[in-house]
C-alpha cells in the first residue's frame, strides 16, 4: 500500500470505533465498548508505523506525499479537495497521538469502569482521535479548519462529560467559548493568506507566499498573528489559557489524552507546520517567542501554589507547552516537536498517575488531603515519581534532553533571545520544585486515612460529591458516581502507565546530541527549506547547556525537598512572610478575576439590557403588545356581532338581503 | 293572468315567513316559517317559469323542495334532540354561539 493508502487507514480506524461505540451504546455488553476503542486506535497506530516505514523507503526529498479522495468544494478561484499530507511531521504527530491515545484508552477501561456512560465515553474518545488525525493529516487550509473545530467539539463533549455537575458543564462551555475564538483567529489568518496567494493547499500557499510577500510584510505578519490567535487558545497560551486549568473537571484520562499530551499541542504543530510563513515574518515569530516565554514562567508560578492536584499538572501543561511554543518559535522545530513527545508521555502519564490517587482518594483532588500513599501504591508511586523526574527535567530522564534543546537553540539565537532562555531555566528550577512538592505531597509523610484503608486492602468510598464544590451528587448517568479506581487493582491501567513509564524514561534518547540526532534527520525533509537548517548550537554548547539544565533541576528537587520534607513548618513560613505574593499567585494572577470583569461580566450586563429593555419593552412589549393589541381590537368589534340569536342572525340576513335587493332596484330603475 | 299577481303573492308568503323566523322563538315554528320563506321562493320560481315557457325555473323549485325536505330532517333532528336533554325549547335561550 502507498504512504498516503496508510493514511487514510489511520483516519479510518478511529471514525470506525466511533461509530461502532456511538451506534451501538445500547447493545454493546460490559466492556466490549472500551476493547473496541481500544482496538481502533491501535490499528491507527500500527497503520502509523506502516505508514513510516513506507515513507523511510521513499527518497528523502520526495518525503511530502499528498493524496486527495475527492474534491470537497469548488467554486469560483477555490478548489478545495479532502486531501492528506503525509511527511515526516504529520507520520510523527499520528505516532504521538495514535500511540498516546491507545496507551490512554486502555488505562480508561480500568479508570472509567462502572460509569454509567462507558460506551458514550469511548465514542467521544474515539471521535477526538479521528478529530486530531485529521487535524494533524490535513493537507489545506480547509480540511485543517475542520479537524481544529472538531478536535475543539471533542474536548468540550469529555470536559463536559459529567453533564449533570454545573462545575463540568461550565468549565465545558468556557473551554469552547474560547477555542471558538481561535478559530476564528484561524479562519481569519487562512482568509489573509488566501486573500493574498489565492491558495488554501499548504504547499501552494507556501510556494506563492514566497513571492507575494516581502519579509515581515503587514498583511503575512497579521495572518500569522491570527494563526497564533487559533494556536494559542488551542495550545492554552497567555492571555487565552484560562480554559484548560478548568477543562480538568473532565474524568482524569480525559486531561491526560486531551488536556496534557495531544490536543493541547496543536497549536505548537500549527507553528511547526507553517514555519515557511513565520520565517517570512520573524516579527510573528518573535511574538510567539515572547509569549512562550512569558507563559512558561507564568503558569510554572501558578502551578507552585494551587492545591489541586490536577490543576497543578494542568499549569505545568501550560508551561511545558510554553517551551515548545518558544522552540518552534525561535526555529527550533524539531527541538519543539521533541519536547512535544517526550512531554506526551511523562504527562499522560502523570495524569494517569493522578487519576490513580484520585481513585484512591474516592474523588478528592485536594493536596492538602493527600499525603504517604507510597507504600499503599507502589506502582502509581514509582511511575508517578519518574513522570515527575521527567518533566523536573532530571538528568537522563526524557525531558532533560528536550527541554535543554529548545533552550539550547534558544540561547544559540543569541540577543533578546538569552533573556528568553535564561527565564526558561528559571522556570525550569520552579517545574522541578512544583514536580516534586506534588510527589513529597502526596506519596510521602504520615498516610492519610485513605491511604491507611488503602493498605488494609479497602479502597476508600465516600458519598459521591462534587470535588470542587462540594455539592452532593448521586450515582446514575452524568455524575462521577461511588465507584472510583486505582491502578494497584485495575491491571488496565497498569497496562497503560507502564509503556508511558518506560517511555518518559527513555524516549529521550532518540534525539542525544551527536549521538543519536534521529529524530532531527528524521523530520528533516518537511523542514529541508528552513533558513535556520543549519544554524544549529554546537554539541558542546548544547551539552553545557545539559548541564546548567541539569543543575537546575537538582536545585528545584533540592529545595522542594527542604521544603515539604526536612523542614515543613519552612511551608507555612514561606506563606506567611509572603502572604500577598502567594495571594497573587493562588489566584492565578487573576486572570479569571480581570476577564470576569472586562468581559464576562459587561457582556452578561449587556444581555440583561437587551433581555430587560429591548426584548421586554421593545419587542414584546411595542411589536408584539401593538400587533395583539390591533387584531384584539379588531376582533372585539367582530365578537358584537355574533349575538348568539338565531333571530338576530335571522334579521340581519334580512337587512342585508334587503339592502341589497334594493340597491339593484335602485341601479335597475335609476341607471 | 299577469305573473305579477303570483310574484306578490310569494313576496307576502316570503315575508311572512321571514317575519316569523324573526319574532318567533319556538324553534319547531322558526323551521315553519323557513319553509313558508322557501314555498316563497318557489312559488316565484315557477311563475318566473311559467312566463318564460320553459321548464327550467319548475326543476329548481323541486329541487328547493328536495333541499327543504333535508333541511327539515336536519332540523327537526336537532329540535328532537334538545328535547331529549331536556334543554329549554326556546332559540333565545340557545345562545351559546355568542363570541
Amino acid at each position: 500500500m502507498t504512504v498516503t493508502g496508510y493514511g487514510w487507514v489511520v483516519l479510518a480506524f478511529p471514525l470506525a470505533g466511533m461509530l461502532v461505540c456511538a451506534l451501538g451504546y445500547r447493545k454493546l455488553p460490559g466492556h466490549s465498548a472500551g476493547w473496541i476503542g481500544s482496538l481502533a486506535i491501535l490499528g491507527s497506530f500500527v497503520a502509523s508505523i506502516l505508514m513510516l516505514l513506507e515513507l523511510e523507503h521513499l527518497p528523502t526529498e520526495e518525503r511530502e506525499v499528498v493524496d486527495s479522495a475527492f474534491t470537497y468544494l469548488q467554486t469560483a478561484g477555490m478548489d478545495v479537495d479532502l486531501s492528506i499530507l503525509v511527511d515526516p511531521l504529520s507520520v510523527f504527530m499520528c505516532l504521538v497521538v495514535s500511540g498516546i491515545s491507545f496507551l490512554i484508552h486502555v488505562y480508561s477501561i480500568g479508570y472509567m469502569d462502572g460509569d454509567e456512560g462507558f460506551v458514550r465515553y469511548f465514542a467521544y474518545l474515539n471521535y477526538f482521535v479521528f478529530s486530531m488525525l485529521l487535524l494533524v493529516l490535513a493537507a489545506n487550509f480547509v480540511i485543517l479548519i475542520v479537524g481544529w473545530a472538531f478536535v475543539g467539539a471533542a474536548s468540550y463533549l469529555l470536559i463536559s462529560f459529567w453533564y449533570r455537575r454545573t462545575t463540568a458543564t461550565r468549565a465545558g462551555i468556557k473551554a469552547f467559548v474560547i477555542n471558538v475564538i481561535g478559530d476564528v483567529g484561524l479562519v481569519i489568518g487562512t482568509f489573509l493568506l488566501f486573500d493574498a496567494t489565492g491558495e488554501l493547499s499548504y504547499e501552494g500557499v507556501f510556494a506563492a507566499a514566497d513571492n507575494v510577500f516581502t519579509t515581515n510584510d503587514g498583511q503575512l505578519v497579521a495572518a500569522c498573528l491570527m494563526l497564533l490567535v487559533g494556536a494559542f487558545a488551542k495550545s492554552g497560551q497567555l492571555p487565552l489559557h484560562t480554559w484548560l486549568p478548568d477543562a480538568m473537571e473532565g474524568p482524569t484520562p480525559v486531561s491526560s489524552l486531551i488536556h496534557a499530551a495531544t490536543m493541547v499541542t496543536a497549536g505548537v504543530y500549527l507553528i511547526a507546520r507553517m514555519y515557511p510563513l513565520f520565517e517570512l515574518a520573524p516579527l510573528a515569530a518573535d511574538i510567539s517567542a515572547v509569549i512562550g516565554t512569558a507563559t512558561l514562567l507564568f503558569a510554572a508560578t501558578v502551578a507552585l501554589v494551587v492545591t489541586d492536584l490536577k490543576r497543578v499538572i494542568a499549569y505545568s501543561t501550560i508551561s511545558q507547552i510554553g517551551y515548545m511554543i518558544l522552540g518552534v518559535s525561535v526555529a527550533a522545530y524539531g527541538a519543539g516537536l521533541f519536547h512535544l513527545m517526550t512531554h506526551a508521555f511523562f504527562k499522560a502519564l502523570l495524569f494517569m498517575g493522578a487519576g490513580s490517587v484520585i481513585g484512591a482518594m474516592a474523588g478528592n483532588q485536594s493536596l492538602d488531603r493527600m499525603g504517604g500513599f507510597r507504600k499503599s501504591m507502589p506502582f502509581t508511586f514509582v511511575t508517578f515519581t519518574i513522570g515527575a523526574l521527567a518533566l523536573a527535567g532530571f538528568p537522563l530522564m526524557s525531558g532533560f534532553f528536550s527541554k535543554d534543546e529548545v533552550l539550547s537553540y534558544t540561547l544559540h539565537r543569541g540577543g533578546g533571545f538569552v533573556v528568553m532562555a535564561v527565564v526558561g531555566y528559571l522556570a525550569a528550577a520552579i517545574t522541578a520544585f512544583y514536580a516534586f512538592r506534588m510527589v513529597f505531597r502526596v506519596f510521602f509523610r504520615a498516610p492519610v486515612p485513605e491511604a491507611r484503608e488503602l493498605e488494609a486492602g479497602h479502597p476508600h468510598h465516600g458519598e459521591p460529591h462534587n470535588p470542587a464544590t462540594g455539592e452532593p451528587e448521586d450515582k446514575h448517568v452524568g455524575f462521577d458516581g461511588t465507584e472510583h479506581h486505582n491502578a494497584e487493582t485495575s491491571w488496565p491501567m497498569k497496562l497503560g502507565m507502564a509503556p508511558l513509564a518506560l517511555g518518559a524514561v527513555i524516549a529521550g534518547y532518540v534525539a542525544i546530541p551527536g549521538v543519536t540526532d534521529t529524530l532531527e534527520h528524521f523530520l528533516e525533509p518537511t523542514f529541508a527549506d528552513s533558513r535556520f537548517i543549519d544554524d544549529k548550537p554546537t554539541d558542546a554548547a548544547e551539552y553545557t547547556d545539559l548541564g546548567i539544565g541539569g543543575i537546575m533541576a537538582f536545585i528545584g528537587i533540592g529545595l522542594a525537598f527542604v521544603v515539604f520534607l526536612r523542614r515543613r513548618q519552612l511551608r507555612l513560613v514561606i506563606r506567611e512572610r509572603w502572604t500577598a505574593i502567594h495571594t497573587f499567585l493562588f489566584h492565578k494572577w487573576y486572570f479569571d478575576e480581570i476577564y470576569d470583569a472586562a468581559v464576562v461580566r459587561p457582556m452578561a450586563a449587556f444581555g440583561r439590557f437587551g433581555k430587560n429593555v429591548i426584548e421586554t419593552r421593545f419587542v414584546q412589549g411595542t411589536i408584539v403588545g401593538g400587533a395583539v393589541g390591533l387584531v384584539r381590537a379588531g376582533s372585539n368589534v367582530a365578537r358584537s356581532v355574533q349575538s348568539g340569536y338565531l333571530r338576530g342572525y335571522a334579521a340581519l340576513l334580512v337587512v342585508g338581503v334587503s339592502a341589497l335587493g334594493v340597491y339593484f332596484l335602485i341601479r335597475a330603475t335609476g341607471g | 293572468m299577469d305573473v305579477s299577481w303570483f310574484l306578490v303573492l310569494s313576496a307576502f308568503i316570503f315575508c311572512i315567513g321571514a317575519a316569523g323566523v324573526m319574532s318567533r322563538r319556538n324553534p319547531l315554528v322558526v323551521l315553519l316559517c323557513l319553509e313558508l320563506m322557501l314555498n316563497g321562493g318557489n312559488l316565484a320560481l315557477v311563475a318566473f317559469a311559467r312566463m318564460h315557457g320553459d321548464g327550467g325555473g319548475q326543476i329548481f323549485a323541486l329541487i328547493v323542495m328536495v333541499i327543504a325536505a333535508c333541511e327539515v330532517a336536519v332540523g327537526l333532528g336537532i329540535i328532537v334532540a334538545i328535547f331529549r336533554r331536556r334543554l329549554p325549547v326556546d332559540v333565545d335561550e340557545l345562545s351559546d354561539l355568542r363570541g
